[in-house]
This record gives C-alpha cells, sequence and structure tokens, in this order.
C-alpha cells in the first residue's frame, strides 16, 4: 500500500514574518478582481438546464391530445414522500379514446411533499408523468401549493411519443387482432 | 495546547493559595456558525478554558433507519441523499452496494466505473466544501469563494448526469437511474484538468500561512491509539497516522484497479487534518483521470437480475410481459434473499456502513447505518478538554462532520 506522509515542515523564518503570505494572497485576490466574474445576476440571467433535469412534475397529453395517464396509481405508491394522489375515473364510452378505459379523475401533487426524485416518472408505464424544467415554485398558501390536474397539464403540455401504443392497440382491435 | 496564566492579583487567591474562578456553562450551538449545523456543545469553561464538554445531538433526527423499514429497497435511495448531504452520490453508491452484496450481485464493469468516478467527485466536492467552512471557521474568508467556484463547477456536472445538483438519488439496486450522457466524462477529464493548478492555489493561502498554523498547529492532537479507540475513520483516522483507508483495504466497486496513495499526518493535530483532506482531493483527481482514460463500454446495469432492476422503458411500454414486471419490482421491490449484510465504503467524512436485515422480499427487516461522522463527533469530550473556545471551533471545522449523517 502507498502510504504517503504529508509533509509539515517549521516555517522559515521570511514565512514567520507574515510578509510572503500577505503578498501571495493580495496577489490570488488581484489575479480573481481582473478575471471573469463566476457569478450571474440571478432572476434576469437564468443558468442553462441541461436534458434530463428534475424540475417540477407534470402530466402531459399525447401529439394527438389524449391524456396519457391511465391512473394506474403506480406513481402514488412509489413516491417516498407521498405526495401523490390520484382518484382513478373512467373515460366516457362515447369517447374516440375509450379503449383506454380509465383516466385520472382527480391527480394533485403536493409541491410541499414532492422532493423531485424523479421515481414517479422513472416507474411511469405510460411516460405520462415527467420532470420539466421550472425549479422554482412558489405561493402564499399551503393549497395553492398542491398542483391539481389542470395545473399539472398545463405545467405538462404536450411531449412528443415514441410509441403510441393505444393508437396501436385500437388498431389491432379493430383488425381483429386484440392480442 | 492548554496555556498557562498567572493572576497578577494575589489579594484574589483563596486560602490554600489557588485563585478559584466559577465554572461558567455555555451552550455552543445548535445554531453556531461554527458547529456546522446543528450541534450543541455544552461546555464547562474555566475562564477561556473548557474543562467539561458534553456533545448533544439529535436536533436533526429523522428516524431514516425506521422509515427504511417502511419501504422498498429504491425508494430509501433519496433518503440516502439526505445523509452526508455534502456527498450525496457517494452516500447512494454506499447504499446500492450493500444490498448488491445481500443479493450477492456483481456490477458489470462500466456500472462500477462510473461509481467509482462519482464517489470521487463526491470526495472532491465535500473536501472543497470543508476547507472553505473551516476556512471561514478559522478567518480566511477567501477560500470558501474559491472553493465554491469548484464546487459548482462539479454540481453542474451532477446536475447533467443525475438530473438535479443536491439531492441526487443516482443509484438503483443492481445499476443506476440512467447511463452517462453523450461527452460528460470528456467534461469531466476538462474539470480534473484544470482543477489541479486552482487546487494547489487555493491550498498555498492555507498551508504556509502563520495566521492559519498559529490556529491549527498542535491544537487539537488526536492520538493513534485515541484514533483507533474513538472509532475515527476517514481523514480524521488518517490525519493521526493511521493508514486506514477501505478502498485500499476492503476494494470495492473496482477500486483495487486504479492507482493512488493514501495520505497519512504525523501528529494527529488540526494541522494534520487540514493537509490530508488538501493531499486526498489530488489523489481523487488522479483516479478521476485513471477511470476517464479506461472508461468501459458494455451495460451499465445488471441485465440478469431480473427481479432486481426494473427492464427498459421501451420494452415496459410495448410488451406485456415487461409491463408486468414492472409493476411488480415497483409494488414489491427488488427481492432479496433473507439474510445480513454489513457493508462500509469509505465516504468524504469517513467509512459510511450499512447493515442490512432481511427476512426477503423487497423491504429490508431492519436496516443501521454506520454514519462516520457520528462516530468522529464521539472524540469530542476528549479532545476539547484543555483548549481554549476558540480552538473548540478550530476543532469542530477540522473534524468536518455533517449533522445530516450524525443524527440521521
Amino acid at each position: 500500500m502507498a502510504v504517503i506522509p504529508v509533509s509539515r515542515k517549521p516555517l522559515t523564518l521570511l514565512e514567520r514574518t507574515y510578509l510572503p503570505q500577505i503578498a501571495g494572497g493580495l496577489k490570488t485576490t488581484l489575479k480573481h478582481f481582473f478575471a471573469p466574474k463566476d457569478t450571474m445576476e440571478y432572476p434576469e440571467e437564468r443558468p442553462a438546464i441541461p436534458a434530463g433535469y428534475r424540475g417540477v412534475p407534470t402530466l402531459v397529453f399525447d401529439p394527438h391530445g389524449r391524456e396519457k395517464c391511465v391512473s394506474c396509481q403506480l406513481c402514488e405508491f412509489v413516491c417516498p414522500p407521498k405526495a401523490i394522489r390520484i382518484t382513478p375515473g373512467e373515460i366516457a364510452a362515447d369517447a374516440p379514446t375509450a379503449h383506454v378505459e380509465k383516466a385520472p379523475k382527480e391527480f394533485e401533487i403536493d409541491m410541499l411533499r414532492c422532493i423531485y426524485c424523479g421515481l414517479c416518472q422513472e416507474v411511469c408505464p405510460e411516460e405520462a408523468i415527467w420532470l420539466q424544467n421550472v425549479y422554482t415554485t412558489s405561493g402564499y398558501s399551503r393549497a395553492e401549493l398542491v398542483n391539481n390536474k389542470q395545473k399539472l397539464y398545463e405545467l405538462g403540455g404536450t411531449l412528443p411519443d415514441t410509441h403510441f401504443k393505444w393508437d396501436k392497440k385500437k388498431a389491432a382491435e379493430e383488425g381483429g387482432n386484440a392480442h | 495546547m492548554p496555556t498557562e496564566y498567572t493572576f497578577p492579583d494575589t489579594a484574589a487567591k483563596n486560602a490554600t493559595g489557588e485563585f478559584e474562578t466559577e465554572k461558567m456553562s455555555l451552550s455552543m450551538g445548535p445554531s453556531h456558525p461554527s458547529t456546522h449545523g446543528v450541534l450543541r456543545l455544552q461546555l464547562e469553561l474555566d475562564g477561556e478554558m473548557v474543562t467539561k464538554c458534553d456533545p448533544v445531538l439529535g436536533y436533526l433526527h429523522r428516524g431514516d433507519e425506521k422509515i427504511a423499514e417502511n419501504m422498498t429497497y429504491n425508494q430509501f435511495v433519496p433518503y440516502t441523499d439526505r445523509l452526508d448531504y455534502l456527498a450525496p452520490l457517494a452516500n447512494n453508491v454506499a447504499y446500492a452496494i450493500a444490498v448488491e452484496r445481500l443479493a450477492k450481485l456483481e456490477m458489470p464493469p462500466r456500472c462500477q466505473a462510473i461509481r467509482v468516478i462519482i464517489c470521487e467527485m463526491a470526495r472532491i466536492s465535500a473536501h472543497l466544501l470543508g476547507l472553505g467552512a473551516y476556512g471561514i471557521d478559522v478567518g480566511a474568508w477567501s477560500i470558501f469563494l474559491y472553493t465554491f467556484t469548484e464546487r459548482e463547477k462539479l454540481y453542474k456536472l451532477f446536475e447533467e448526469l443525475t438530473g438535479a445538483r443536491f439531492t441526487t438519488s443516482y443509484t438503483r439496486i443492481g445499476g443506476l437511474q440512467r447511463d452517462v450522457p453523450e461527452g460528460w466524462t470528456a467534461k469531466v477529464d476538462a474539470f480534473c484538468d484544470q482543477f489541479l493548478p486552482i487546487l494547489d492555489e487555493i491550498l498555498s493561502l492555507l498551508t504556509r500561512n502563520k495566521i492559519f498554523m498559529d490556529r491549527t498547529v498542535d491544537v487539537g492532537i488526536i492520538s493513534k491509539a485515541d484514533a483507533i479507540a474513538y472509532g475515527l475513520t476517514g481523514p480524521n483516522l488518517r490525519g493521526s497516522g493511521v493508514p486506514l483507508d477501505l478502498r485500499k483495504d476492503k476494494p470495492y466497486s473496482g477500486y483495487e484497479q486504479y492507482e493512488f496513495d493514501v495520505p497519512v499526518g504525523a501528529k494527529g493535530d488540526c494541522y494534520d487534518r487540514y493537509l490530508c483532506r488538501g493531499e486526498e482531493m489530488k489523489q481523487s483527481v488522479r483516479i478521476l483521470k485513471q477511470a476517464i482514460a479506461k472508461f468501459p463500454g458494455g451495460d451499465w446495469y445488471a441485465k440478469d437480475a431480473k427481479k432486481i432492476f426494473a427492464p427498459p422503458k421501451d420494452k415496459i411500454l410495448t410488451s406485456m410481459e415487461e409491463l408486468i414486471q414492472n409493476f411488480m419490482l415497483v409494488t414489491e421491490g427488488p427481492q432479496m434473499p433473507a439474510g445480513e449484510v454489513y457493508f462500509e465504503a469509505e465516504n468524504p467524512k469517513g467509512a459510511l456502513g450499512f447493515f442490512i436485515v432481511s427476512k426477503g422480499g423487497g423491504v429490508p427487516y431492519r436496516l443501521k447505518i454506520r454514519a462516520p461522522s457520528f462516530c468522529n463527533l464521539s472524540i469530542l469530550p476528549k479532545v476539547c478538554v484543555g483548549s481554549l473556545v476558540s480552538d473548540v471551533v478550530s476543532i469542530l471545522g477540522s473534524l468536518d462532520f455533517v449533522m445530516g449523517e450524525a443524527d440521521r
């Protein structure tokens, strides 16, 4: 095993006068004084958010405008701080997406409890819940910080879909090939 | 060193010739800038001299160990972020490896390399904060600004990798949350290159600084025997001259492949602990450089562990079998055999251990966390006695503890 003792030599006479350190410290300070600044004028300037950032959790529509959540309640189950509350509901039989059968009647995420861990997005079997870029959530009351279904869809919007699994399912059913 | 006082006024002495003063009791903390969180020290003072020091803990107790018994193994990962919250990635890795040891699961090389990289980045980030805060404790303000500038660069990299700057929750049992993004390792490499000269500059502000040395040299000496007896780990133990580093002694996650040195101190005073941390950051950069140079391809999660790690997302969306598997994994938890396991990892603050008792299934029966900061704090009653109040600040800073972990 390579073990290296850290070196600690006694100070030289010159170093004991404080002078070299003061000079060195001033040099460093001056260097940083003229260097480009490391800070940012925050609310006016905003940092770039990388892809895959875990900001506010939202619900999304697919490109055809169907709400993707089928209220399976897996995110509600996995959420470590229990911030999600879902009330499942039925899709009306005469709706074009009636074969999806279920959609959330109520979907609430308590932003005072949410810890932005991203487990809900990770477990979602429909890619319906996404953590998006917004990282500043504020409000004047506790009730205001519980995002309801409408607010969640407003925040989420529409995201591209690569699978369209329910459209495929419908096409298969109509083609007499349900399974 | 205790200072000898002489009292000029002989009339104030009592009959036995001793100068008698009343002991004063002083509560330092729980909100005190030098106690780095919510530690409270119940000090008994004789003038400026500490005659007794009682650390009072528990102000940040959240019952993490009990919480763990009520959730699946993966759900507990976000809670490990909040142990040593200055190095959440290192905690994530230690926890994941502990549970994987229980399942006797080997990680593929790529996953191991990613874990080594994030552990070492977490170490640099934690030591930078420890250094900056120590600088403030002993009156050197600018160190903090420079170390935080470097930490910000690391946080940007964490953000890109995990999606969060602070509470990373990056590991999963049997793998990771996701693979490294394209070009990320090159960015880490670039960080390492520019970091070493800056680190030297930061350290040069303190290492030969007489003011800093007056505050730290021969202050808070912990002997080798004491350090071992009190169960110290990490830089605090190595500062006392004991070359114990779990990355060398019990390598995990492929640490045996990397070349690095273990810095040890000679005296065990605050200055030695500071020097060890400075050198450790340089060694971490060495490990990072090697890990990136031979960064392996292949899988980043255990593909065979179908009852532990979730199937890929596009499979969940298209195949019924994977969909059911996903539901089972989330609701039942990663399936572990019955048994018990203890695993310790070398974290920035010392050896973070997880002791897990499993009765099978996806939820631990008991999960015990051996927090390095908690054990390191146990030496305070010994080391603070006989020092001045201002030295207590210096000692606390040099022990570099995190209350999130001590109280857990």
